[in-house]
């Protein structure tokens, strides 16, 4: 069965009030064990967000002297941007290069991403201590110009409002708005330009922020190329998210919510998306060898912090990155899912190693940053949170599954306008010695 | 499917007015990394030769800055080496060291060219035309300066409403009335000299080169990490009195140039590059669709 979306027609704000007062109940099965132990972690974590901006961070987080920066910036803000790159890397294969058979995973890769960045951006604002400044360097309370921060801010909120464009048609088409569609449809391709490039500084600057932590990260993470390791592994971290979020999609969604495209080209999508974790991956390994041996800190390997670092790049580097190779050689998904899990645990790691452990390596355990039980709760109630919202979206508006008929309509009418009128300036009638423009209409 | 003209033309206007937005955000005066016009900064010189330890400094910097007031008669507080924290902008420690012991006061550096200040996005860090690196009150509480400092000074307090970022200003509300930092007033063994930081440098090599026998022939903080405000004679190894000898003579904001030139490079050349290979991409589309239409 391949159910397309409701055909909508809101032409008043009391419709407007209906419609979303159905959307609003659940759909599906409320009370299942995940819903009970996210929910009730939720709720605690409201609980002590509210008991944070009251008190201060001091009376949730550890407060270790020598770390500034806890499990909110390193594992939210750092890995949670990491993670939303599968978003900014599909629009790019499927916008810029024409990948149109990826189109069915685009949104999803897309909505991922537009949730990652607006929970972790609430994820900062927890973890700015004087937080009602937090506009500050946007309305030009000062303008921080010489500051890696200050354009990963701006690169911040104006690549958000690039991913809501991008995604702004599913939503439309959710509320059967044909005319805003059409006109939020045209602008994708230059939301998507401006989106890649945005991405590519705004991966890469959150890696700049540590430049300046020369000495207080370990010699095996620091390099003066951290904005680019940063960048690369954006790409197969944030493939590996639309991996296993594609994979869990199919259990967790009724069968209505996929679309049949969808479904039919996952299992090819699947070993693409596969193919390009296991080559960007081997780059990014290179890259690290590179580092190594020119920084010349061959010897660390065989320290405390060197069984890590190999751990690492062995463990959660290169052999994800030959499952990868492994299952796009045999066609088969397992590997490929497996690896794709591991891949996600390193950048975790990864990133969690630049603010924390690699962070001061040296300290003694007592005075070594330890999350507090707070900060995890809080932590894992916005993770839930995302997971949350991003399921009650894919579940109502046009992520997974079909477009409603008349949006697939509106789609067709401006191609083919397009190619109509437009072939002759593209060169098209040149290129193809000079055939009569009608044979294109059909 | 094809692109016409003027959704191409959108897309590369939106490229450039995405390019234009952050052309506004650029750095600039990326040399200068924060520093005002002015070198002639005050600053203070620290002969540990002569500190006894009386913390007197210590006190007295507690007094001016509304912080408690440590117990100067209590001896234990130099059993642990202590950092500045947010109740203690300055402090000295005890160290042992080849010579015996040797006390050595630790507060802000009051960089050249502060790493601080240059990770401010909202330069709530700033570099004063006097010399002092100070703090105001339109901080937003990244703490991104505390991961840049070189020295590991910058603190931030934990609790209340409204918390504060600490750290020695030099105490620029005296300087600018023409007045000594309280801590120099306090020192009873004229172990700390204010002045400009010319002079200073004057009088620490005219004390080296007096009594060689007394002196490295080094001044801490003349060059290490693009040169100092404070600076530090001493008898013994710097790092024996908990200096880092590794920070080499690398202004701290140099770090981050590399990438803040990319920025513009990338910002420019991505959107147009992009736009290119989309234009391509859908023009081959175009004729694939056709002639595989045709077969």
């Amino acid at each position: 069965m391949n159910r397309t979306t409701a055909e909508v027609q809101i032409s008043s704000v009391k419709d407007f009030l209906v419609f979303m007062r159905s959307e609003l109940k659940p759909k599906g099965k409320s009370l299942t064990a995940f819903n009970l132990i996210t929910g009730s972690i939720i709720l605690l974590g409201g609980v002590l967000i509210l008991y944070r901006f009251i008190m201060g961070m001091g009376a949730v987080v550890h407060n270790a002297a020598e770390y500034p920066w806890g499990i909110w910036i390193g594992f939210i803000v750092m890995v949670g941007v990491a993670f939303a790159g599968g978003a900014y890397v599909t629009a790019f294969v499927v916008y810029i290069l024409g990948g149109e058979k990826y189109h069915s995973i685009v949104r999803m890769a897309v909505l991922n991403g537009f949730l990652a960045y607006v929970f972790y951006a609430g994820a900062i604002l927890l973890d700015l201590s004087r937080w009602w400044n937090i506009a500050n360097p946007l309305i030009g309370n000062r303008f921080g110009v010489n500051s890696v921060l200050f354009l990963v801010a701006w690169h911040f909120l104006l690549y958000m409002i690039a991913q809501a464009i991008e995604i702004s048609p599913a939503f439309a088409e959710w509320l059967g708005l044909r005319k805003a569609r059409k006109f939020l449809a045209s602008l994708t391709l230059g939301a998507v330009i401006a989106g890649v490039t945005l991405s590519t500084l705004h991966q890469s600057g959150l890696g700049a922020l540590f430049l300046m932590a020369k000495w207080k990260i370990h010699p095996l993470w620091y390099t003066e190329f951290i904005p680019l390791l940063f960048f690369v592994s954006s790409i197969f971290a944030g493939l590996s998210v639309v991996i296993f979020i594609g994979t869990v999609s199919f259990r967790v969604f009724d069968r209505g919510r996929i679309s049949e495209e969808y479904r039919r080209h996952w299992d090819d999508i699947i070993i693409d998306l596969g193919n390009a974790c296991a080559i960007t991956m081997m780059v990014y390994f290179l890259l690290q060898l590179l580092i190594l041996v020119h920084g010349k800190n061959w010897a660390l390997l065989n320290t405390p912090m060197g069984y890590w670092y190999l751990t690492e790049m062995v463990g959660f580097l290169l052999i994800p990155a030959a499952l990868f190779g492994w299952g796009v050689k045999s066609g088969s998904h397992a590997p490929i899912r497996i690896a794709a899990v591991l891949t996600m645990i390193g950048v975790i790691i990864n990133r969690i190693d630049f603010s924390i452990i690699a962070y001061k390596w040296y300290l003694p355990l007592s005075e070594r940053y330890i999350p507090s039980w707070m900060e995890v709760v809080i932590t894992l109630a916005i993770v839930f949170t995302m997971v949350w919202v991003f399921r009650w979206i894919v579940n109502r508006v046009p992520i997974l599954q079909k477009p409603p008929q008349w949006a697939i309509e509106q789609e067709q009418e401006e191609m083919e306008g397009k190619a109509v009128a437009l072939a002759p300036q593209l060169g098209l009638t040149m290129a193809d010695g000079g055939r009569p423009i009608e044979q294109l209409k059909r | 499917m094809g692109i016409d003209r003027r959704s191409f033309l959108k897309g590369l206007g939106a490229g450039i007015a995405g390019a234009a937005a952050g052309g506004a955000l650029l750095p600039r005066r990326l040399e200068a990394g924060g520093a005002p016009e002015n070198k002639e900064f005050l600053g203070v010189l620290v002969d540990t030769t002569r500190c006894v330890g009386c913390r007197s400094c210590e006190m007295a910097c507690a007094e001016a800055h509304n912080l408690p007031v440590p117990d100067i008669s209590d001896a234990s507080a130099f059993d642990k080496i202590q950092q500045t924290s947010e109740t203690q902008l300055s402090v000295v420690n005890r160290h042992k060291t080849d010579k015996g012991e040797v006390f050595a006061k630790k507060q802000c550096m009051h960089c050249n060219q502060p790493g601080c200040v240059s990770a401010c996005p909202v330069k709530a860090m700033e570099k004063q035309k006097e010399g002092p690196v100070t703090w105001d009150t339109n901080c937003i509480g990244c703490r991104y300066c505390m991961v840049s400092c070189p020295f590991d000074i910058p603190k931030f307090e934990h609790y209340g409403a409204t918390p504060r970022l600490q750290k020695c200003n030099l105490c620029w509300e005296k300087l600018k009335k023409g007045e000594k930092p309280v801590c120099v007033e306090a020192c009873p063994a004229e172990a700390l000299a204010f002045g400009t930081r010319r002079a200073l440098i004057e009088e620490a090599n005219t004390r080296i080169y007096k009594t060689p026998k007394e002196y490295l022939s080094h001044i801490y903080g003349e060059h290490e990490a693009g040169g100092t405000g404070y600076l530090y004679l001493t008898a013994v190894p710097f790092e024996q009195l908990g200096f880092r000898g590794d920070l080499g003579t690398t202004a701290y904001p140099e770090y981050t140039k590399g990438f803040l030139y990319s920025v513009p490079v990338v910002l420019f050349l991505w959107p147009a590059f992009l736009s290119g290979v989309s234009a391509i991409t859908r023009r081959k589309e175009n004729v694939r669709s056709r002639e595989g239409g045709k077969i």
